[in-house]
């Protein structure tokens, strides 16, 4: 599966109070949530996101709070897959679960700036940003987790 | 090689002999907790999956904490969802307003959480509970779902950082400037995936209020646990609370830690963390003069029955600086109660300051206490992220009840001591 879109960069520590602040946790609605996801630190955010565009941020993305509606928010705005180069291990977990897909990569983390056009290619890890014509490798997901995705999120690969 | 307490408590409920770190595996749970604002999400995951009973009704805590007693109609919604819900499985621990407490507090308290214990929660301070000596860590609503159903979590065997502890804490340090000190010397990410062990002959001097206060903010170092060896203060504080049988795991003499740093107790100062992020931290004479709005003292971290006492110590016959508002939240009843029969409620009022049922309001800017643009809080609590505590551009400075109790009374951020003497 391939992914690809335009960047929206973020730096280190961005927690889930400014993914989602949680004046907004009165509501579980996922459109709701998405219409306020990112404000506190880019206010252009939710007017600039198309369908399939891609986050990229640096290290400890998504600490602090287990709130789900962090990626609910994310994935909800429309982003197809978010880089960092380390995740917080909660995010990590939530993003999952819920089927946002998410990749380590330190090199693609530094290497893409906001605004550039990245294609992924979930099979392989291959992370390709078309504006630099560079290609970074991901970290490939381990089998046990792999599972869960194909299988459609944690609860899906229960039922089944 | 040895395995880490964590270890040891996550190969037993994997029904293994050993772990390693990295090992991916499934655990049996003791106890699946949610509060108001994750739960809902795990009940519309639950349904939508067609889960049609839980897997043990004794093993769930429900605990309507955050937005409580409901500040709008979408909240109360959300309550009124996890009451029918708790309602039609006969959720055992259901906690709504009048017995409810801040979750954290509350679980140890009553004795639903214990050492040797495997705990998830969606809520990332669900890591309090290491200071029992169980495994517990943060998760999120689908992890709830999952959880409520089956009774299992997948976990990666977390590798290890530990703390020696010795000596003494001085007079007014507090377990909080224990690990605001940590997290500053680590970083918010300096334990990202591992757990932090804490042991040491410096463990006997610290209460089991401090200790909870310093594993409620492993998750702030990036941990997926905080976890305490078990001595006797912790077989103490589970006596008349803890009616079961636990089990008390200890870590192998060559158990393999990444990194081990020794703590003298008495060398810990009054600590802040200044804004953005818990790891900016200062210690009090390193602070300037740092003039405050408001302060909020209570908490998960910081709102049980010695932080209240302290601050109640601290604002004895004295009065709040004029221009400064001031929050206390007991954490629970229980706590709340005692503060009534203790005088503590009555030294608070006196002060000028507003005292409030249980509620974690404002430290996620939920309500009861939310700033303004440009304003400063000194709080209790465990976060100074962007707009935690309201406007994007207002600040927290996070501190021990000592200091907030400190900093209320001089209207900017002080050593207690310095009042004190």
């Amino acid at each position: 599966m391939k992914v690809c879109g335009k960047v929206h960069k973020y730096g280190d520590n961005v927690d889930t109070d400014v993914i989602i602040p949680a004046r907004y946790l009165n509501t579980a609605d996922h459109k709701e949530l998405a219409a306020h996801c990112m404000e506190d630190i880019d206010t252009e955010f939710v007017k600039n996101v198309k369908e399939g565009d891609i986050m990229v941020a640096e290290q400890n993305f998504g600490c602090g709070s287990s709130r789900e509606h962090a990626p609910i928010a994310i994935k909800a705005s429309g982003i197809s897959c978010v880089i960092a180069s380390t995740f917080a291990r909660i995010f990590y977990r939530n993003a999952i679960n819920i089927g946002l897909p998410i990749l380590e990569c330190d090199a693609a983390a530094k290497g893409i700036n906001a605004g550039d056009e990245v294609e992924i290619n979930f099979d392989t890890g291959v992370i390709t940003n078309k504006t630099k014509n560079e290609t970074y490798q991901a970290q490939p997901f381990p089998e046990f987790i792999k599972d869960i995705i194909n299988k459609g999120g944690l609860l899906n690969s229960l039922k089944n | 090689m040895g395995m880490t307490m964590t270890q040891k408590i996550l190969a037993a409920h994997a029904g293994l002999e050993s772990v390693t770190a990295g090992q991916l595996i499934k655990c049996k749970l003791d106890m699946v907790l949610g509060n108001d604002v994750t739960t809902p999400v795990a009940i519309n995951e639950f349904n939508k999956f067609g889960f049609t009973q839980v897997f043990d009704k004794d093993k769930i805590s429900m605990v309507m904490d955050h937005f409580t007693p409901n500040k709008d109609i979408k909240s109360a919604e959300h309550t009124k969802q996890c009451r029918v819900f708790a309602g039609k499985y006969d959720i055992t621990h259901y906690y709504d307003v009048g017995d409810m407490g801040i979750e954290h507090a509350l679980l140890p308290e009553k004795g639903i959480v214990a050492s040797g214990e495997c705990i998830i929660g969606a809520d990332s301070h669900t890591c309090t509970y290491g200071a029992l000596g169980a495994f517990s860590t943060g998760v999120g609503s689908t992890d709830m779902a999952a959880g409520m159903a089956t009774g299992e979590a997948w976990f990666k065997v977390p590798s290890a950082i530990k703390f020696n502890l010795t000596g003494k804490l001085n007079e007014y340090v507090m377990g909080k400037d224990v690990i605001l000190h940590i997290i500053g010397m680590i970083g918010v990410d300096g334990a990202l995936y591992k757990s932090m062990e804490f042991m040491g002959e410096g463990l006997k001097n610290l209460s089991m209020d401090d200790r909870l206060s310093m594993a409620n903010m492993a998750i702030e170092a990036g941990a997926k646990n905080g976890i305490f060896a078990v001595d006797d203060v912790t077989i103490e504080y589970q006596k008349g609370r803890v009616d079961r049988e636990y089990k008390i795991y200890e870590a192998d003499a060559d158990a393999e830690y990444e990194a081990v740093y020794d703590i003298d107790l008495s060398q810990i100062k009054p600590t802040v963390s200044f804004p953005h992020l818990p790891e900016n931290t200062k210690t009090t004479d390193e602070c300037g003069e740092v003039k405050i709005d408001q302060v909020v003292i209570g908490s998960c971290t910081n709102g049980r029955s010695e932080d209240i006492e302290m601050a109640a110590r601290i604002m004895k016959g004295r009065h709040i600086a004029k221009g400064v508002r001031c929050i206390v939240i007991p954490a629970t009843q229980a706590v709340y109660m005692e503060a009534m029969q203790k005088g503590w409620l009555a030294t608070f009022i006196e002060a000028g300051c507003a005292v409030s049922t249980p509620t974690c309001g404002p430290c996620l800017g939920g309500h009861m206490g939310i700033l303004a643009q440009g304003e400063r809080a000194v709080a209790t609590t465990n976060r100074n992220f962007v707009g935690r505590m309201g406007h994007p551009e207002s600040e927290v400075y996070l501190a021990s009840p000592a200091v907030a109790a400190a900093s209320a009374i001089t209207g900017k951020i002080s050593d207690p001591s310095e009042i004190m003497g």
